[in-house]
């Protein structure tokens, strides 16, 4: 029942301003075609001026409301994404100036050239000059842009440290699941073919390689604060993109290309609480390439902590080796016998997936 | 009958002949269905385009409304759409068919084919003094295969398992699995198949479109006279001729992942439990192949948009347009830049650091060409004696637009910014107001231009200025405050916000954003009743050149029938550009050069 009021309302309001046009037609048809012209330019042309004031007072009232919701303020929580945040003030720099400046120009110009009786336009096709002035100028500033921007670029993609902690992270249709190297430093090998090789190896992982017995495989990400940490980034089933906007930075994971991005925290989660004023603040990973119906709901959590409380974190977190083969862990005070069926059988030769 | 008609209308008459009549018979389905005369094929593309904006627009309100109003029910809604929004609900699935239906709607069927193929099917063999295309039957299958490609993506939206749910950008794995998403089944193979005609469409017009301006220019009438228009509707078609063809090459690829077994794009995949046997593919081939034809289509959408706002801007400012010999230029390498910037919507795939550099040096270049378009308009308005005709409100629309939606581009042409830009609501304020919003206004611009000569009545203008001043003032009002909320970080194509702490804070402007598209949708509607209401009763055009423009249109007959002009076709003498030279308003195309007329 509202919603046939509703209708009926937008009908008849739609039927109103229909009639006033129609209305306003034969006004101006009465009135004359010079009149009506003249008449329309004066309140167009002070509508355009007026646009203009409004919209950059508009412009500058967005800013107040919403510069703080974004994460410049508080600045990068990356060392290497403070470049990120330079390039945007310089680019901001340059491109309002010029937002600015030719808007006005625009809506200053038909405010003051419109129709006036006496006046005639100013029959001016080109000159050189001019044009030449107008191309080199943007690109000269757009030559700084470029030259700031791939001195960045380059210094963001180049390898990591190496010493750079690395983990591991996996995108799948919902989530995102992370591998640790554990205490020999190195991820054993991974081979999409051993899915479920055991049961419940969803990232199938190769346990025949030693290197993954004392692999961690976690849902959750810590990261020690100040320290440089690689990121290496696959994904099982369709595209998907490691978004991590605090640390500005952000790579696709791909299925069959694995990809590497690294950046080195600068404040545990406890610190940007303080510094953000949310006590609820976390470091979310959201997935930044379309991936399904559930795409808006892929969200990962980074723990950033002191180097003292992730090394606590990783001694408490279990290999994965241990969980399917629970026979080989030492804490594991149950019987030797050892079951055969646990044994992974790789149907496929192993590549290595690091 | 067609090869008479082929015959007669692709004389060319540089002598006296008189144009006659046809004598054969012209049935209802010759003159009005199967029509093979530009302007009633432009007509069809026309109201075609309009009837796809309504339907793409209100996809938007549509999925707006769920962003609006994450946790809201609404009864209405599951009446309207069934099993899509259970509950009362829009469900995920189908909230991201929308996004991706809007997407592929207005950025094919309406601002590709419903602008160049209404504009260059009017305007081409009339401004340049034509009586018809090169090929009219050809140019006829342009538009019947435009209206099949409508049919089969229409079909699309009313399969079960839904319509293709993978953004317009439709990337493999995700589009070529259909266990990864219910859209991905018949849905995704309709839309491939209704691309592939879409191809052959827009092909279709491209050649006809060029061969026309390259042969078919009345004496006098060289390419330097031609209206920038033209120009702009030229070097449109090149692009589209050279680029939609790879696009083709992608889909067909994705139809075969699909349908027989290879592995074009497909490697190392485990989907909903399953191991799947492709191997050796790269889902970055794809992007490749898709972003080689989309960069050029958003330029194929722009430049219509360009060339008409200088026709519009010069006329109504009783000014030559400035630097017609630059803008030229400028379009020129625009055209030539277009094809080799596609990578800078990948720079995020983990593609080689350099070869992402070598794109951002190239997509930056192409601000230049750009920036010079925008003050040789600025220049054109300055010290002009402008008239506010509704044209002229969206051609200057237009140019505000394009100012705002270019220069956030030179954000996210820069790859060290785009890492944190890339897939946010920065993305979508950039392409909407750039793309969308200003290559509208530049369509809005034409069709309240050209409508008296199309149809012989004016639009009504109270609605026309309502419609003007309630879009850009809403447009504004919905994508400018989106840059923020990319700068937070915010992804796009995201169902529900609520449960993430570093978005959720934008829940009340979400909300603002989405009843204002509302209203700016309300007003579209405003239009489109105006445009075929004026259509039967419009005020009649008295005035043969109503605007007083100099462009040989303005020539024919109020209502120009087959062949355009009665007689001869006129014979150019100056570019179109004659506007308050000498002390005089305006001086015609096909008016002689007097002795002692100074040169421009």
């Amino acid at each position: 029942m509202k919603e046939f009021y509703f209708i009926a309302i937008v009908v008849i309001v739609f039927i109103v301003i229909f009639q006033i046009a129609k209305a306003s037609e034969y006004v101006s048809v009465l009135k004359g075609e010079e009149k009506s012209r003249k008449q329309n330019n004066k309140i167009n042309a002070f509508l355009m001026i007026a646009f203009l004031v409004f919209g950059l007072f508009g412009a500058w009232y967005c800013n107040e409301l919403y510069y703080g919701k974004t994460l410049f303020p508080q600045g990068s929580a990356s060392v290497e994404g403070e470049k990120i945040d330079l390039m945007l003030y310089i680019t901001i720099a340059v491109t309002g100036s010029v937002f600015i400046i030719t808007q006005v120009l625009l809506f200053w110009f038909v405010f003051k050239y419109q129709e006036k009786d006496g006046q005639k336009a100013f029959y001016f096709p080109h000159n050189n000059k001019l044009e030449l002035l107008w191309t080199t100028v943007p690109a000269i500033f757009l030559t700084v842009l470029v030259v700031f921007g791939l001195k960045y670029w380059f210094k963001m993609t180049a390898a990591a440290p190496a010493d750079a902690v690395v983990v591991e992270i996996t995108g799948h249709q919902f989530a995102w699941d992370m591998r640790y190297p554990g205490t020999d430093g190195k991820l054993g090998k991974k081979n999409y073919k051993l899915y479920n090789q055991p049961s419940g190896n969803t990232l199938g992982v190769d346990f025949e390689d030693p290197e993954s017995w004392d692999d961690l495989h976690t849902t959750e990400m810590h990261l020690p604060v100040g320290k440089p940490v690689k990121l290496v980034i696959n994904a099982m089933d369709v595209i998907h993109d490691v978004g991590l906007s605090h640390f500005r930075m952000k790579m696709d994971a791909v299925p069959g290309i694995p990809t590497t991005m690294w950046f080195t925290p600068k404040y545990t989660t406890e610190e940007m609480k303080k510094r953000t004023g949310n006590p609820n603040f976390v470091y979310e990973i959201s997935c930044d390439q379309m991936c399904g119906k559930g795409h808006f709901s892929m969200r990962g959590v980074i723990v950033v902590e002191s180097e003292a409380d992730y090394k606590n974190w990783l001694a408490q977190q279990k290999p994965e080796y241990l969980t399917f083969y629970p026979e080989k862990d030492p804490t594991n005070k149950k019987t030797e016998t050892i079951d055969s069926s646990m044994v992974s059988t790789p149907i496929a030769q192993t590549v290595s997936m690091k | 009958m067609s090869t008479a008609t082929l015959h007669e209308t692709t004389h060319h008459d540089t002598h006296g002949d008189a144009h006659h009549d046809h004598h054969h018979q012209e049935t209802f389905i010759t003159k009005y269905v199967f029509s093979q005369d530009h302007k009633t094929i432009a007509k069809q593309f026309l109201v075609t385009g309009i009837i796809w904006a309504i339907i793409g627009g209100l996809f938007s309100v549509i999925f707006r409304l769920q962003l609006a109003n994450p946790e809201a029910t609404y009864p209405w809604l599951e009446d309207m759409l069934g099993h899509w929004a259970q509950g009362g609900k829009l469900q995920p699935e189908f909230y991201y068919a929308l996004v991706t239906m809007h997407g592929t709607i207005l950025v094919f069927f309406v601002l590709t084919a419903g602008l160049s193929g209404t504009f260059a099917n009017f305007l081409i063999p009339l401004q340049i003094g034509a009586r018809d295309m090169a090929s009219p039957m050809l140019n006829m299958l342009s538009y019947w295969f435009f209206f099949l490609a409508s049919v089969i993506m229409m079909s699309s939206l009313f399969v079960q398992t839904g319509p293709a749910s993978g953004g317009w950008t439709i990337y493999p794995p995700l589009s070529a699995l259909g266990d990864a998403s219910s859209g991905s089944k018949i849905g995704m193979d309709l839309w491939l198949v209704s691309m592939a005609m879409f191809i052959v469409s827009s092909l279709l017009g491209g050649l006809n479109y060029i061969s026309t301006i390259l042969n078919m220019r009345t004496k006098g009438m060289s390419m330097t006279r031609m209206p920038l228009t033209i120009w702009a509707l030229f070097f449109t078609a090149v692009l589209g001729v050279l680029s939609f063809p790879v696009l083709l090459s992608g889909a067909i690829l994705l139809l075969f992942d699909r349908n027989l077994g290879t592995s074009f794009y497909l490697s190392d995949i485990v989907v909903a439990g399953k191991i799947l046997p492709n191997e050796g593919g790269s889902a970055i081939l794809f992007q490749h192949l898709f972003w080689f034809l989309g960069h050029p289509e958003v330029y194929i959408i722009l430049l219509p948009a360009m060339g008409m706002s200088s026709e519009i801007l010069s006329v109504n400012s009783r000014k030559p347009i400035f630097g017609y010999m630059a803008m030229v230029g400028s379009l020129f390498a625009i055209t030539i830049l277009a094809f080799l910037v596609w990578a800078h919507h990948m720079f995020v795939t983990g593609l080689n650091p350099f070869l992402g550099s070598v794109f951002v040096l190239l997509t930056l270049l192409i601000a230049v060409p750009s920036a010079i378009k925008v003050f040789n308009w600025l220049t054109t308005l300055w010290k002009g004696n402008i008239r506010f005709t509704p044209a002229m409100m969206f051609a200057i629309g237009f140019v505000s637009l394009f100012i705002s939606g270019g220069l956030t581009g030179i954000f996210l042409g820069n790859s060290a910014l785009d890492i944190h830009l890339h897939d946010t609501y920065f993305v979508i304020a950039h392409f909407h107001i750039v793309m969308g919003v200003a290559s509208f206004f530049g369509m809005f611009a034409g069709v309240y231009h050209w409508y008296p000569k199309m149809f012989g009545r004016y639009l009504n203008n109270t609605l026309a200025y309502i419609h003007f001043w309630v879009t850009i003032v809403g447009a504004y009002l919905i994508f400018w405050p989106m840059h923020y909320e990319g700068l937070a970080g915010m992804p796009r194509r995201y169902y529900d916000f609520s449960n993430w702490e570093s978005f959720k804070m934008f829940g009340g402007l979400n909300q603002f954003i989405s009843i204002v598209a509302l209203i700016v949708f309300a007003v579209q509607i405003l239009f489109v009743i105006n445009f075929f209401y004026s259509i039967w009763k419009g005020r009649k055009v008295k005035d043969l050149n109503p605007w007083n423009a100099n462009t040989l249109e303005w020539t024919t007959p109020l209502r120009p029938g087959h062949g355009n002009w009665p007689g001869d076709i006129p014979e150019v003498h100056r570019w179109p550009y004659d506007y308050s030279k000498d002390g005089k308003d305006f001086i015609a195309q096909d008016v002689p050069v007097g002795a002692d007329e100074s040169k421009h």
